[in-house]
C-alpha cells in the first residue's frame, strides 16, 4: 500500500569527529525597513552535520526562514548580510562570488518551500520540472534522471510513480505535490535540503503521509536537513536536535528527546500552550440552534447531505473534518448565503429563514461569523474605528460620543487600546487583526458565533490567546459558539460537543469525551491518530500501528485521493 | 501639509507635469485678462509670422503669429484651453460617474442587473465610437452639451468595464460577504467597501480618459462637429490653418504642440501616483 516499508527508527546520533556540513558563526542579517536597518537575526551560531536533522522552531517573525534561506548564502530583497560566516562543507558562502554559490544551490544545497503550488510552474509538467537541475546543472542524462525521479516518487509514495510525472501541477493534489517537490529537491542528491514549513498548509491526514514520506528518504540518502516550523509536534518525528528562536535569537538547543522531556525556557514551554487548555465539562443547556435534515447543492452537486445539529446556548459545537469534508458549507448554510435545498433550521425557537436577504435585521444580528483568514474579511481601507463601529451604528443605532465608548469597552474586552483606533489592518499584527474580528461580531451583541478555522492561520501563541479569550468570552456572554476546525488541539481547547464530517455527511456526533475516547468510527480514528503527539516516536508507532491493521484503513485511504483536476488547497 | 510634503517628493517628471498642468489651468480660469487680445478680434493680415510680426505695417506685436482670419494665435490658444479643457473635464467627470455607478452595480448586484448592463454596454462597443458620434450629432444636431452628452455615455462604457472587472475581484472578498451577513444595502456595499478599494485603478483610469476624451473633442472640432466658430478650440484651430501647413507656416503646429503638451504631462502626473499607490499595495 501507501506505506511499503515501516521505518526502522535507528537514530544515527551523527558522528562528532567528522567536519561539520554548514556551520554559521556570529551570523548577522539585517533588514530594511523605510530608511534604517535593524538587525533581524542576532549573531546566529549553527552546526549541522552530515545526515543531521536540525529543527528550527519558533513563531512568525523569529527568522526561521531567514536562517533557513542564509543556509544557502541567499538574503531576501529587503535584507543583507552584516557579518559572520556561513560555512558550507569549508566554503564560506558570505565570501564566494555569485556564480559559485549559484553552482551549489540546487545540486548540493536545495529548498523545499512552504507552497508548493506556488512553486511549481503551472505550464509545465511535474517531471519535467523535477529533472530540469539535474540535467541542466547536475550533468546526468535526462532519460537517467527521469528513472531516478521515478525511483524517488515510489520511495516518497505517490500514486502512479510511472505516470504522476505527466500531470500537471494543478492535477494533483497539495500534499502529492509537495511530496513531488521533495523529490524534485533529492533528485541531485544534495548534501543538504531545506524544509520550510513543508506540511503547514496541509490537513492533518495528509501531513502525516508527507511527514512520513520526507523522514524516509532523508533517513535512505543520509540527506542532513533543515526543518523549519512552527510546530513542535512536527518537527519532533524528524529532528535529531531541536533549535527554538525567537526574534532572530537563539532560546535554546538541545537532542529532541531532552527538549520534549525537559525544555529549561518557560519560552519553549509555551509553544505547546495550546495542547494544554482544555475546555471543562458544562451541563446541559436550552437549545439555540437546531438544524433538521438539512442538505445543500451547488447546481447539481450535492454537497451536504441530512444534517442534524443541535447547538446549546452557552455552549461551543466544533466541526471536524479534512478540507473538502463540507465543514465551511455548513457555515454559509446558517448564515443564510447557501440556502438549503432540505430540511428546516430553527434559531432561538423560530424557524430561519433560508436566505440571507430574507432575514430581519435582529436575526442577522444575532448570528454572526469570524473568518479564518482576518486580512481578507478586513476592509483595508477602513481603520479599526470603522470596523467597529459600523455595527454598534447599525444594529444599535449609536452615534458620536456613545459609539465612541462602545468601541473603546469592546477593544478593552479583546484587550487592545485605544492607540489602535486609527489603524488600518495592514499595520496590526495576525492576531490583532482576528481580535478585531472577534470585537466586530461582539459589537453586533450576537447569541451564535461562526468561527471558520479562525485560529489554523495563527501561531501556537496567538491561537492559545484567541481560544482563551473566545472561551472567557462565552463565560461573560453566555455565547454559543459553531467551530469550524481541523485541529484536533483547538477541539479540546474548546468545544463542548463534537461533530465529525466526512463528504458533506456527519460521520459521528456526541459529547467531546465520548467522542475522543476509542472506540471511533474508522474515518474519526484516522482524524485524530493522524494529529502530531509530542513524542518523538509518535510517527514510527503510527506507521507501526497502521501497517499492522492495514486492512481496515486501506480502504479508507484511497479514496481520499484526489480525481483529477479537484484539488483542495 | 502632508499632501505638500509628498508633492515636494515627487520625482522631475511628475513636477514638470504638474507646472504644465498649473499653466493650462490658470489659462482656463484667466483667460480674458492673460490673453492680449479679444477672443475674435482680428489684429492683422492672415498668417503673419510672430516675433517679428511687428515689422509688418500697421499690425502690432504678437508672439506667435495671427491665423487665417488674421486673429492672435496665442489669444486664441489662451481662450481655446477654456473650451478644450472644460469640456474635457466636465466629459470625464460625467462618464466616470455614470460607468463607475453601473459598474459597481453590475458587480454587486450579479445576476440580471449585471446581465441587462453588460449586454447593452456590449451593444454599444459594437459600433465604431467615431461613426456613433457622428451618427448620433449628426441626427440631434451639434452642440457642446449634445458633444459633451455623446462622448460621456461612450466612454462610459468603457469605465463600466473596467470598474466592473476590478470590483467584481472585490465583492468576493471576504469582507464583502461580512457587510452582507451584517445587512448593509446595496448603497453602502457598492459606497464604502467596495469603491474604496477600487479608487486607485480608476484614478489611473481618469487620467487616461481625460486625454483620449480631449483628443476625441480635437477630432470632433477637426472634422466640424464639435465647438462651432468663432469660439476657439484647439482642435479646430488645427483644422482651420491646416492648409497653412503646405506655405511652410508653422501656425497650425502651435495648436497641436499644446494638445501633445498637455497629453503629456497628464501622463506623467498618472505614472507618479499609479506607481505610489503601487508602492502601498507591494509592501505587505
Amino acid at each position: 500500500m501507501i506505506i511499503d516499508q515501516v521505518p526502522q527508527r535507528i537514530v544515527p546520533a551523527p558522528c562528532n569527529d567528522e567536519a561539520p556540513l554548514l556551520d554559521m558563526r556570529g551570523l548577522r542579517i539585517e533588514a530594511r525597513s523605510g530608511e534604517a536597518w535593524h538587525v533581524i537575526v542576532h549573531g546566529l551560531d549553527l552546526t549541522l552535520r552530515r545526515g543531521e536533522v536540525l529543527g528550527l522552531i519558533g513563531e512568525s517573525g523569529a527568522g526561521k526562514s531567514t536562517i533557513g534561506l542564509a543556509a544557502m548564502g541567499h538574503a531576501r530583497p529587503g535584507c543583507r548580510f552584516a557579518g559572520g560566516s556561513i560555512l558550507f562543507s569549508g566554503r564560506d558562502l558570505l565570501r564566494e562570488p555569485a556564480a559559485g554559490r549559484r553552482a551549489l544551490r540546487g545540486t548540493r544545497i536545495a529548498y523545499v518551500a512552504q507552497s508548493a503550488a506556488a512553486a511549481f510552474n503551472p505550464a509545465h509538467r511535474l517531471i519535467d520540472q523535477v529533472v530540469e537541475t539535474a540535467v541542466e546543472r547536475g550533468g546526468r542524462s535526462r532519460v537517467d534522471a527521469m528513472a531516478d525521479a521515478k525511483d524517488l516518487f515510489r520511495r516518497l509514495s505517490l500514486p502512479e510513480p510511472e505516470t504522476i510525472g505527466l500531470r500537471y501541477p494543478h492535477e494533483v493534489s497539495g500534499g502529492q505535490l509537495q511530496r513531488v517537490m521533495t523529490a524534485m529537491a533529492m533528485v541531485c542528491r544534495p548534501d543538504l535540503i531545506i524544509f520550510d514549513e513543508p506540511t503547514t498548509a496541509l490537513d492533518v491526514t495528509t501531513q502525516v503521509e508527507v511527514l512520513a514520506a520526507i523522514r524516509s528518504v532523508v533517513e535512505d540518502f543520509h540527506t542532513a536537513a533543515l526543518y523549519i516550523t512552527h510546530d513542535l509536534a512536527v518537527v519532533a518525528q524528524l529532528a535529531h536536535r531541536i533549535m527554538v528562536l525567537r526574534h532572530g535569537r537563539l532560546v535554546e538547543e538541545a537532542p529532541t528527546r531532552t527538549m520534549l522531556e525537559a525544555p529549561c525556557e518557560d519560552y519553549t514551554r509555551s509553544l505547546w500552550a495550546v495542547r494544554t487548555l482544555e475546555k471543562p465539562a458544562e451541563p446541559e443547556a436550552p437549545c439555540l440552534l437546531q438544524m433538521e435534515q438539512v442538505g445543500a447543492a451547488y447546481g447539481a452537486r450535492r454537497v451536504l447531505d441530512d444534517i442534524s445539529i443541535r447547538i446549546e446556548r452557552g455552549r461551543t459545537v466544533a466541526v471536524v473534518g479534512e478540507s473538502g469534508s463540507g465543514k465551511s458549507t455548513l457555515a454559509r448554510v446558517i448564515t443564510g448565503l447557501l440556502p438549503p435545498v432540505a430540511g428546516a433550521i430553527v434559531f432561538a425557537g423560530e424557524p430561519l429563514p433560508a436566505q440571507t436577504q430574507k432575514r430581519s435585521k435582529a436575526q442577522l444580528r444575532r448570528i454572526q461569523m469570524i473568518y479564518q483568514s482576518p486580512d481578507a474579511a478586513l476592509n483595508p481601507r477602513h481603520t479599526v474605528r470603522e470596523v467597529i463601529g459600523r455595527p454598534l451604528e447599525f444594529y444599535g443605532g449609536l452615534k458620536g460620543r456613545e459609539r465612541e465608548v462602545r468601541t473603546l469597552a469592546l477593544l478593552d474586552m479583546i484587550e487592545m487600546s485605544a492607540t489602535h483606533l486609527d489603524r488600518l489592518p495592514s499595520e496590526l499584527s495576525g492576531g490583532q487583526k482576528q481580535r478585531i474580528c472577534i470585537a466586530r461580531a461582539l459589537a453586533a451583541e450576537p447569541e451564535l458565533m461562526i468561527c471558520d478555522e479562525v485560529t489554523s492561520a495563527l501561531d501556537q501563541i496567538v491561537q492559545a490567546g484567541i481560544l482563551k479569550l473566545l472561551r472567557q468570552l462565552q463565560t461573560e456572554l453566555s455565547l454559543s459558539y459553531l467551530f469550524i476546525t481541523h485541529d484536533i488541539a483547538t477541539v479540546k481547547a474548546i468545544a463542548d460537543r463534537i461533530v465529525v464530517m466526512h463528504r458533506g455527511k456527519i460521520v459521528e456526533q456526541g459529547d467531546k469525551r465520548e467522542i475522543l475516547a476509542p472506540p471511533h468510527p474508522a474515518y474519526t480514528e484516522l482524524l485524530l491518530s493522524s494529529v502530531p503527539g509530542l513524542d518523538p516516536d509518535w510517527l514510527t508507532r503510527l506507521l507501526a500501528e497502521r501497517e499492522r491493521d492495514g486492512g481496515t484503513h486501506a480502504t479508507s485511504w484511497p479514496d481520499r485521493l484526489p480525481k483529477t483536476g479537484n484539488r483542495h488547497v | 501639509m502632508q499632501l505638500w510634503l509628498k508633492l515636494m517628493r515627487a520625482p522631475l517628471s511628475a513636477k514638470l507635469g504638474m507646472a504644465i498642468v498649473a499653466v493650462n489651468v490658470a489659462c482656463v480660469v484667466f483667460a480674458p485678462w492673460l490673453a492680449p487680445f479679444g477672443e475674435t478680434e482680428i489684429v492683422g493680415q492672415s498668417w503673419v509670422p510672430g516675433f517679428w510680426g511687428a515689422d509688418v505695417q500697421g499690425a502690432p506685436a504678437t508672439w506667435l503669429g495671427t491665423d487665417h482670419l488674421g486673429r492672435d494665435v496665442l489669444t486664441r490658444l489662451i481662450f481655446g484651453a477654456r473650451n478644450s479643457i472644460v469640456i474635457a473635464l466636465v466629459t470625464t467627470i460625467l462618464s466616470f460617474s455614470l460607468g463607475i455607478t453601473t459598474g459597481l452595480l453590475a458587480a454587486a448586484m450579479r445576476g440580471w442587473v449585471d446581465q441587462i448592463l453588460s449586454r447593452t454596454v456590449d451593444l454599444m462597443m459594437g459600433f465604431p465610437t467615431l461613426i456613433f458620434a457622428l451618427m448620433v450629432l449628426a441626427v440631434i444636431g451639434s452642440s457642446i452639451p449634445a458633444v459633451i452628452g455623446v462622448i460621456a455615455l461612450l466612454d462610459a462604457t468603457r469605465v463600466f468595464r473596467i470598474t466592473r472587472a476590478v470590483a467584481t475581484d472585490i465583492a468576493a472578498q471576504d469582507y464583502v460577504e461580512v457587510a452582507r451577513l451584517r445587512g448593509e444595502g446595496m448603497g453602502w456595499i457598492m459606497r464604502r467597501e467596495i469603491l474604496p478599494n477600487a479608487i486607485t485603478p480608476l484614478a489611473a483610469e481618469f487620467g487616461l480618459r481625460f486625454c483620449f476624451v480631449f483628443l476625441f473633442v480635437a477630432t470632433l472640432s477637426f472634422i466640424g462637429l464639435g465647438v462651432q466658430p468663432p469660439a476657439a478650440d484647439w482642435g479646430s484651430m488645427v483644422k482651420e490653418n491646416s492648409a497653412a501647413i503646405s506655405f511652410g507656416i508653422l501656425m497650425p503646429l502651435f495648436p497641436a504642440a499644446a494638445i501633445a503638451l498637455l497629453t503629456v504631462a497628464i501622463n506623467l502626473i498618472i505614472d507618479w501616483t499609479g506607481a505610489t499607490a503601487g508602492g502601498v499595495h507591494d509592501d505587505h
